[in-house]
């Protein structure tokens, strides 16, 4: 990659906070802080802070602004209340996947659209063709920041940041205005790491203060910046899905695990016929999670071969050592007849086959 | 930044080596280790490989990185630390002690002289 990297608006605060900066889909981001355990079990037993300002955010407004979003989306987004969010798949006419969403219902012609940062060209033609004699569409990634504030003690430290009671009593996947640390806010109950957080949305030119008010709150209470590499660990123990990884423009979201996002019940979207097809059809692959039982941690691209070896059957998607479950654990695509809990095979590393178990997901899951 | 104790040589790298008698132990260094992050996984080959100089002798994973290890010198595996299989964070807290990798009975203990001494290797960092 020659094209230059992009700094977000928070960028000289995680040098200051001694951040490791590495270049990630176009910017240059932190991948650590204190170190990546330290920060993952921050966010696990009090709160993490992390800067997700290079994600894209995408507005349909008009008339005709939902049906547009839920004719280009699985999940059932007509359905959906104001002031309620929903996380989908944005598929293709073959039914694999363009990219992973959070869609906004801001108003009865309002909706937001949170896209990854490294799809957000793609996203964004898409969804500007898709409005074009429709409804109006802006691209609002340029001015817009988004903070995530993750951990059993992100509640409190909403509080302590001034956030009024409307906010910290929010369900999940709901959203409102509010302000917090002196700034103007959506804060949405979202967020990437399996415990209760925020995903705090500002204008960009605001989201250092944010950034830096949220953290001279959170420190008496535990909060740690946290980078990449956390966030990574965490929702891989979550079992959430990493476009790039579990997820692209090959994979679709039934043998992804994602049918829990696909209405094929619903008003008619793009891959709807796709995804009916390859329904009856029977999947020939399945998305499972693992545990490594010999000695070894499976990678992103390692093959998934026969216990004892031989030619791939299956691709890791992601692996890792998990730092609260205490185990190697991954995830990877299977043949279906192997896709079943305690199905065993084996993952090939550096040559050897090493053994492991398939798992029921997720891998972590916070008490309630 | 990292202490590297000046009875030690090192490599281009990043491991140390220590002579003791007719044998050299050997190990990753400070700053390696700071690079990779949290240890989780050592895998040294057995006692008895024999190895070429800079042969890959085994793999150090972090959380997030997968690295090799390479032979600073010609020889042959007389003990691997077997301990850092259950508990290779010790690597993190103690590189230099208790997180060495292995010992190696060079073929030529020439070899160890002519390895880097630590102001070789700082003036090596100082150029990173």
């Amino acid at each position: 990659m020659t094209q230059e990297l992009r700094r977000t608006a928070i960028f000289e605060a995680h040098v200051a906070l001694g951040g490791r900066i590495v270049p990630f889909a176009g910017w240059e981001m932190p991948v650590q802080y204190a170190g990546v355990v330290a920060e993952h079990k921050a966010v696990r037993e009090a709160a993490g802070l992390f800067d997700v300002c290079h994600m894209g955010e995408l507005e349909l407004r008009g008339q005709h602004a939902v049906v547009v979003a839920d004719y280009h989306i699985s999940n059932d987004f007509g359905a959906l209340p104001v002031g309620k969010a929903l996380y989908t798949t944005c598929c293709n006419a073959e039914g694999t996947i363009l990219d992973d969403l959070i869609v906004y219902k801001r108003g009865l012609e309002d909706v937001l659209i949170v896209c990854n940062a490294s799809n957000l060209a793609k996203i964004s033609a898409h969804f500007k063709q898709a409005a074009e004699n429709h409804c109006e569409f802006r691209d609002l990634s340029e001015e817009t920041g988004l903070i995530a504030l993750q951990g059993p003690k992100a509640v409190d430290v909403m509080r302590a940041a001034g956030a009024s009671e409307a906010t910290l009593a929010l369900p999940s996947f709901s959203f409102a205005k509010d302000t917090v640390g002196g700034f103007a806010v959506t804060a949405a109950r979202t967020g990437y790491t399996g415990e209760d957080g925020y995903e705090i949305f500002c204008r960009t030119e605001d989201a250092l203060g944010l950034w830096n008010a949220l953290i001279t709150a959170g420190k008496p209470l535990g909060l740690q910046p946290a980078g990449l590499g956390a966030r990574d660990t965490l929702r891989l123990e979550a079992r959430l899905s990493l476009y790039g990884n579990e997820i692209d423009e090959t994979t679709n979201p039934l043998e992804a695990g994602l049918g829990w996002v696909v209405k094929l019940d619903k008003r008619d979207f793009i891959g709807r016929d796709a995804l009916l097809r390859i329904k009856e059809a029977g999947l020939t692959r399945k998305m499972v999670g693992f545990e490594m039982t010999g000695r070894g941690i499976a990678r992103h691209g390692y093959p998934i071969v026969p216990e004892g070896g031989g030619a791939p059957i299956g691709l890791v998607t992601s692996g890792s050592p998990g730092p609260t479950v205490g185990k190697n654990i991954g995830l990877g695509y299977v043949p279906a007849a192997l896709s079943a809990i305690g199905s065993t095979f084996a993952v090939e590393i550096r040559g050897q086959a090493i053994s492991a178990v398939v798992v029921k997901t997720p891998f972590y899951k916070r008490a309630r | 930044m990292a202490q590297n104790p000046t009875d030690l040589r090192y490599t281009n790298d990043h491991e140390w080596a220590r002579k003791e008698g007719d044998l050299v132990r050997v190990g990753i260094t400070t700053h390696a280790v700071e690079a990779l992050g949290d240890i989780t996984l050592v895998d040294v080959a057995a006692a008895g490989t024999k190895l070429a100089a800079h042969a890959r002798f085994g793999d150090i994973e972090s959380v997030k990185a997968v690295s090799e290890l390479f032979a600073p010198l010609a020889g042959e595996i007389v003990e691997r630390n077997a301990a850092l299989e259950s508990a290779p964070e010790t690597v993190n807290s103690d590189a230099y002690g208790a997180g060495w990798m292995a010992v190696i009975r060079p073929a030529n203990m020439a070899d160890f002289d002519a390895l880097l001494d630590a102001a070789a290797y700082e003036t090596l960092l100082g150029t990173l």
